[in-house]
């Protein structure tokens, strides 16, 4: 029996009278890859930031990593990862700051984080370029970097918005190499991505439209469902729906 | 109407721009496909005057981008990447405001913005910083239309967008297009290259082709592959690890594979997968993308 690590049962979130995640249901597995995807204020950024324990639900009930997201937070918040386009690393301090500081914000103790930096470091072959300022590095590297500093402290569960947009497309597919690699080493991936090519990389895929979620299966199912091609056309036909109520 | 002759421009040690040259003729829809770093929103500010370059010249419209600046902001359009207008007016306001500065009322151009504004209209009173993402487009669409200029520029508009809506812009733009305007805009999607009369493809500063879409893609003479099977992961393992190829790179559902022998067939490859177990296999020869072929151009670069 398959274990889930993010549970999400009747999630609701309210602004004022807005309902912007309007009764979520959905279970994410160890492991597992699982591409979130959605039209532009379709309610993602919502849900997720509800998810890393930033912002409380109106009701319904959560568990991430085995933690509830109302009373949990700080041990949701130590058990995640999170990296994105827009945020990663400090352009103007070096690889080894980086690691020092996102060490200390983690919360390991000198001698842990002394020896990931170690293992961290040997494993990207870079224990020459440590004290290399990180605007210096070409994205490739970054991108690598910030993904392997956001899973300093083993977190079960890895969050990334969006991690590739903007990147270019050799990039962008060495990034799916780090992807696949933290899922065989058991962590789990919530992704989100505007590359509908990349939702063909995730093991499932749950599209939202309007607040809800209006698909949820693999790639293989969700293409028979709709009688689509690709993931393009399958959102393509799910959000279209959707703009004529814009 | 765009001119831009070995343009080169530095930002400390950083060549942002390395001899850039390209021309952009009366009503084209010419696009800068390029992921961040490529060097497209210099070149742009370069030719919105916003920016001087360093080396080289450009015109737009016949006009100097540094000595007829002046007049070049009367006829040009510029919607840049950031959402620009003024998040504390409202949509009326915005456009309002916009108009005002190049001395003209709404209604004069009205016609040609009214598909676009027509369906922000309903939220006129709302401030612009409260519009969804959908909505700030138009609107910034809107206002970079209203002086009527000759030549629209937008830098990476579709960026984060989702696909409805990307779909949805490009078809403004096509109609914008037929209007007779002359649009100049930047992309990191390599899909939207094939909506582009003719683009540049741009890395780290430089041109590495410019062309019409189709022409791009003809002249690429590399066998391309494509395989699938039912383990993607080991599948594009295996791939990799065979020493007759040379590249292998996921392409949503399908490995593209470059195989070094450019004579290599389909039926080679799959035998090959066959002597690794890969069950329901489909491998079969394909023309390459605009994608396939920016990946290669890379490559040679580096």
């Amino acid at each position: 029996m398959k274990t889930p690590v993010i549970s999400v049962k009747n999630l609701v979130k309210k602004f004022g009278s807005f309902v912007a995640n309007d009764h979520l249901t959905f279970d994410v597995y160890r492991g597992e890859i699982f591409g979130f995807l959605g039209a532009n204020g379709a309610g993602k950024t919502t849900a997720m930031r509800i998810l890393c324990g930033l912002s409380a639900p109106t009701s319904g009930e959560l568990m991430v990593g085995g933690y509830d997201v109302y009373s949990q937070t700080e041990q949701i918040k130590r058990n995640i990862g999170y990296m994105s386009q827009k945020f990663s690393l400090y352009e103007d301090m070096t690889i080894a700051e980086n690691i020092r500081f996102y060490g200390g914000i983690y919360g390991l103790s000198v001698k842990e984080r002394k020896a990931k930096e170690e293992v961290l470091l040997s494993k990207l072959s870079l224990q020459g370029e440590r004290d290399k300022l990180i605007a210096s590095l070409p994205l490739g590297w970054k991108q690598k970097l910030a993904f392997s500093v956001a899973l300093l402290h083993d977190p079960q569960i890895i969050f990334l918005d969006e991690p590739t947009g903007g990147v270019d497309p050799i990039t962008r597919r060495q990034f799916w190499d780090f992807i696949y690699e933290a899922s065989a080493d058991g962590k789990t991936i919530f992704v989100t991505t505007h590359y509908m090519d990349e939702a063909e990389y995730c093991d499932r895929v749950s599209i939202m439209v309007d607040g809800r979620i209006a698909a949820l299966d693999t790639p293989e199912k969700l293409k028979k469902q709709f009688e689509a091609a690709d993931m393009n056309e399958v959102f393509l036909k799910l959000a279209r729906k959707a703009k004529a109520t814009e | 109407m765009i001119k831009v002759e070995s343009i080169s421009k530095s930002y400390q040690a950083t060549k942002a721009l390395n001899r850039i040259s390209f021309e952009v003729t009366q009503g084209e829809l010419f696009g800068l496909i390029g992921p961040d770093g490529a060097g497209k929103t210099s070149l742009m500010r370069i030719l919105m005057t916003l920016l001087v370059p360093d080396e080289g010249k450009a015109s737009m419209s016949g006009l100097d981008v540094v000595r007829d600046y002046k007049q070049i902001r009367q006829l040009v359009g510029y919607m840049p990447g950031r959402f620009s207008l003024y998040q504390d007016l409202s949509v009326e306001e915005n456009l309002e405001f916009f108009a005002t500065v190049f001395g003209i009322t709404i209604a004069e151009n009205y016609e040609l913005i009214k598909d676009i504004y027509v369906q922000i209209e309903p939220f006129k009173k709302r401030l612009a910083g409260k519009l969804s993402g959908g909505m700030k487009q138009k609107l910034a669409l809107s206002c970079a239309l209203i002086h009527k200029p000759e030549i629209l520029v937008l830098d990476e508009p579709t960026t984060g967008v989702d696909a409805v809506s990307r779909k949805e812009f490009w078809e403004m733009l096509k109609k914008l297009q037929q209007q007779g305007i002359t649009i100049l805009v930047s992309t990191p999607y390599m899909d939207e290259a094939s909506l582009c009369d003719r683009v540049a493809l741009m890395q780290k500063g430089e041109v590495m082709e410019i062309d019409s879409p189709a022409r791009i893609v003809e002249n690429y003479t590399r066998t391309l592959l494509a395989a699938r099977s039912d383990n993607m992961n080991r599948l594009i393992q295996d791939v990799r690890n065979w020493d007759e190829v040379e590249s292998a790179y996921a392409f949503g559902q399908f490995i593209h594979v470059t195989p070094k022998r450019n004579e290599m067939e389909a039926v080679e490859l799959e035998k090959f997968l066959m002597t690794q177990k890969h069950e329901k296999l489909q491998v079969n020869e394909i023309s390459p993308g605009i994608e396939d072929v920016f990946m290669a151009l890379m490559k040679e670069k580096e």
